[in-house]
């Protein structure tokens, strides 16, 4: 439960790697990524990662670009957006695309922690009921 | 202000000098023609007229002229009768002249006085007459001397032996080796009467002068020297004192030859002269025409603003009429003048007022770039700041730290750092939200719809605030084309603002009503809060003016809900009363093609 893999994507380096640092004080693994692009190669490469939060606004390949792309190529993998501006537009497209939530920066790190722990066990529960489908689905194939 | 007062003093000077400009194009074109036209019309009519009132006096005169050159002459042709049909013999008996005489007078009416044989040494052989003549001697009489030169003759008018004015028709005869002279005296109250039925209008009379300037009529009151200026005219070469008016050709009368081819006399046409004489009251007009061979002139007189009378009453009549005329245009003008001004001046001050908005929109516009622009930038820097004070707690919580004095110092101030952390993100993303692009396209839209829309969007608020949220929309609203996420902002902002002014500890409520009046539809939102103080009432619609406590409101809302309403061309204003309540009141204009006014229903 406790070893989730954390991506940690914003273009600003400083505060990836204070974030990075204050995150493993308090057990979660995180990686981290400086754009979108690199974000993605980071999730195509394992090892695995269950959240990725992620910075709306980027140079190059933008917040909202990458969730998409996030979304298509690895769909159980949980997002949080990061906002400088949190204007409602960008949260509810963040949310339409199928973001598990937003934050408003600066954030609480303890409000962040407990957004990662929520996706990461939301991604659990997914991955769980596909393990029981798939499981099921064997089973009555066995009972065939 | 100085500025603008120099502009204000300038644009007075050109609106003057465009009035000033406007009159003078006005009355010059409008008065020039005018003018004009009476000119050549009141020069050509004078000229005519005047040829005409010449023309026609040269003909009376001419006519004038012949009739008493008839006269003359007839009486003259009476005695040459005589003369040739009595002989001498029965002449020189003066019961033979007296019967004469009596058959004379009574074909003539008493033209003539008296009939005399006067032998050539100039004494009256037989008379027969009034007055005792038998044997009276004409020998040095200058009358006698004369006629003894042509076989005709016709005297001046003279005194002679009676003491009376008179004048002889004298015809010379040969008969047995000497010369005989009948003469006769026309009386000169007869002769004069010719003269003097001859008038013409009020001041017009006629007389006869003779070449000494001796009148040979009855003459008219004091002409004293000016008859001596006559004859010069009239006989001499030039002009003096007066001047010669030439009636052109075609309008003078062809000159009137008084023998009938017998004896033809090319006699001088009729010429006119104007004078002004003292003696004559004024400007007057002499037709002068001589007779009895040049050696008489007849003249008529007459002055000449009698002459003239219908052509000066034309001129008065016409110089009023232009006058009245163009005092009517000068006021026209003026009056044409100082409404096209006006309305110039108005368009030009709406034009202002517009540019004016303009560039208050345009700034409003580049100060939300640039609020937007910081806004962008500042977050991230501070979101930095805020993790690295934060990972500075967490590395408080190693145990080496635990011992250490100040630890509990350190960790106040960065909470500290974190709450002003946490409000700089407030103010950035009030920044944001003022600088927003919101969809500004424009629908026709159900003005209660995006009421409806917004104050379930504030519910949530609203109940924790303590509010209660009334709506009174009319039914029959017009639709209004405005656009719909604008004006969203518009009504969630006064609605945010109602929600604030109410102490949520006493509670009250928010009113927002719809109704349509004859300018438009207006929104009224109107709150039982605190109300705004008299000394801000002219301030709230400024950008960053605000009364809400530090880090809780930027003092945009307001002045963003002004821009927007301005350019829907709509109004906003509002009415307060400390302790009492705000109202907020929206106008915007209908919709094209929406019916109009407040519903009939």
């Amino acid at each position: 439960m406790e070893d989730i893999q954390l991506l940690l994507v914003d273009d600003e380096t400083a505060f990836v790697e204070t974030m990075t640092k204050r995150l493993a004080k308090r057990g979660l693994n995180a990686e981290s990524a400086f754009s979108g692009e690199e974000a993605l190669d980071k999730l195509d490469n394992p090892p695995r990662t269950d959240v990725v939060v992620l910075d709306v606004k980027m140079p190059g390949m933008d917040g909202i670009e990458t969730l998409r792309e996030i979304r298509l190529r690895h769909p159980l993998v949980e997002v949080i957006m990061l906002t400088g501006h949190a204007t409602v537009e960008t949260a509810i497209s963040g949310m339409k695309l199928g973001a598990f939530d937003y934050l408003m920066k600066p954030c609480e790190l303890d409000e962040l922690v407990a957004k990662v722990r929520e996706a990461a066990n939301k991604k659990l529960g997914h991955e769980q009921k596909i393990l029981e489908a798939r499981a099921r689905h064997i089973a009555l194939r066995r009972g065939d | 202000m100085r500025k603008n007062n120099s502009i204000r003093m300038d644009s007075s000077r050109y609106y003057h000098h465009l009035r000033r400009w406007l009159v003078g194009i006005i009355i010059l074109v409008s008065v020039t023609p005018l003018l004009a036209i009476s000119a050549i019309a009141g020069y050509q009519f004078r000229t005519a007229y005047r040829y005409k009132v010449l023309a026609h006096l040269s003909q009376v005169v001419d006519k004038h002229r012949a009739n008493i050159d008839t006269f003359l002459n007839e009486k003259l042709a009476d005695i040459q009768v005589l003369a040739e049909t009595q002989g001498i013999p029965r002449l020189s008996d003066e019961a033979v002249l007296a019967e004469l005489l009596h058959v004379l007078q009574s074909e003539h009416r008493g033209v003539f006085a008296d009939l005399g044989l006067v032998d050539d040494q100039g004494v009256q052989v037989a008379y027969a007459g009034p007055f005792k003549l038998a044997q009276a001697v004409y020998g040095d009489a200058a009358w006698f001397k004369e006629a003894m030169e042509s076989r005709f003759y016709i005297s001046d008018v003279f005194l002679g032996l009676r003491g009376l004015p008179h004048f002889i028709v004298a015809v010379k005869k040969h008969w047995a080796g000497r010369e005989w002279i009948l003469r006769s005296t026309i009386d000169f109250m007869a002769f004069n009467e010719l003269v003097e039925n001859l008038r013409i209008g009020r001041t017009g009379l006629a007389f006869i002068i003779n070449r000494e300037g001796a009148f040979q009529t009855r003459p008219p009151a004091e002409m004293g020297e000016d008859a001596k200026l006559l004859t010069e005219w009239v006989w001499g070469n030039e002009v003096r004192g007066g001047k010669e008016i030439l009636v052109p050709k075609t309008l003078a009368v062809e000159a009137w030859s008084p023998f009938n081819g017998a004896k033809p006399v090319v006699q001088s046409p009729p010429r006119v002269f104007s004078f002004t004489s003292q003696t004559l009251g004024g400007r007057a007009l002499f037709v002068t025409a001589q007779l009895k061979e040049g050696d008489w002139a007849l003249v008529v007189q007459q002055q000449k603003s009698d002459a003239y009378a219908i052509w000066y009453r034309t001129r008065n009549v016409s110089i009023a009429v232009l006058l009245l005329g163009s005092v009517a245009i000068v006021i026209t003008s003026m009056f044409l003048a100082r409404r096209t001004v006006q309305r110039i001046s108005q368009s030009d001050t709406e034009k202002e007022m517009m540019t004016d908005r303009v560039i208050q929109a345009g700034k409003l516009a580049s100060l939300g770039e640039l609020a937007a622009g910081i806004a962008h930038e500042i977050n991230n820097p501070v979101a930095i700041m805020v993790e690295e004070s934060g990972w500075v707690e967490d590395l408080l919580e190693e145990p080496e730290f635990s011992g250490l004095r100040n630890v509990a110092e350190i960790r106040r101030a960065l909470a500290q750092i974190k709450v002003q952390g946490v409000r700089c993100r407030e103010i950035t993303y009030k920044l944001l939200s003022f600088a927003r692009k919101t969809d500004p396209t424009e629908k026709t839209v159900q003005l209660n719809d995006l009421v409806n829309e917004v104050a379930g969007l504030s519910e949530q608020r609203a109940r924790f605030a303590n509010v209660r949220v009334e709506k009174d929309l009319a039914g029959d609203l017009p639709l209004v084309r405005v656009s719909p996420s604008e004006m969203q902002q518009v009504i969630l902002n006064l609605l945010n603002n109602a929600i604030d002014a109410i102490d949520p500890k006493a509670g009250g409520t928010v009113r927002i009503a719809t109704r349509a009046t004859e300018e438009g539809v207006v929104l009224d939102v109107s709150d039982t809060g605190q109300g705004i103080p008299e000394a801000n009432l002219a301030r709230i619609f400024d950008p960053f003016f605000t009364t809400k406590p530090v880090g809780k409101g930027t003092g945009l809302g307001l002045s963003i809900c002004y821009g927007i309403i301005q350019k829907m061309s709509g109004k906003i204003s509002v009415q307060s009363a400390v302790d009492a309540g705000t109202t907020f009141h929206i106008t915007i204009p209908v919709a094209p093609g929406s019916p109009k006014g407040p519903p009939t229903a």
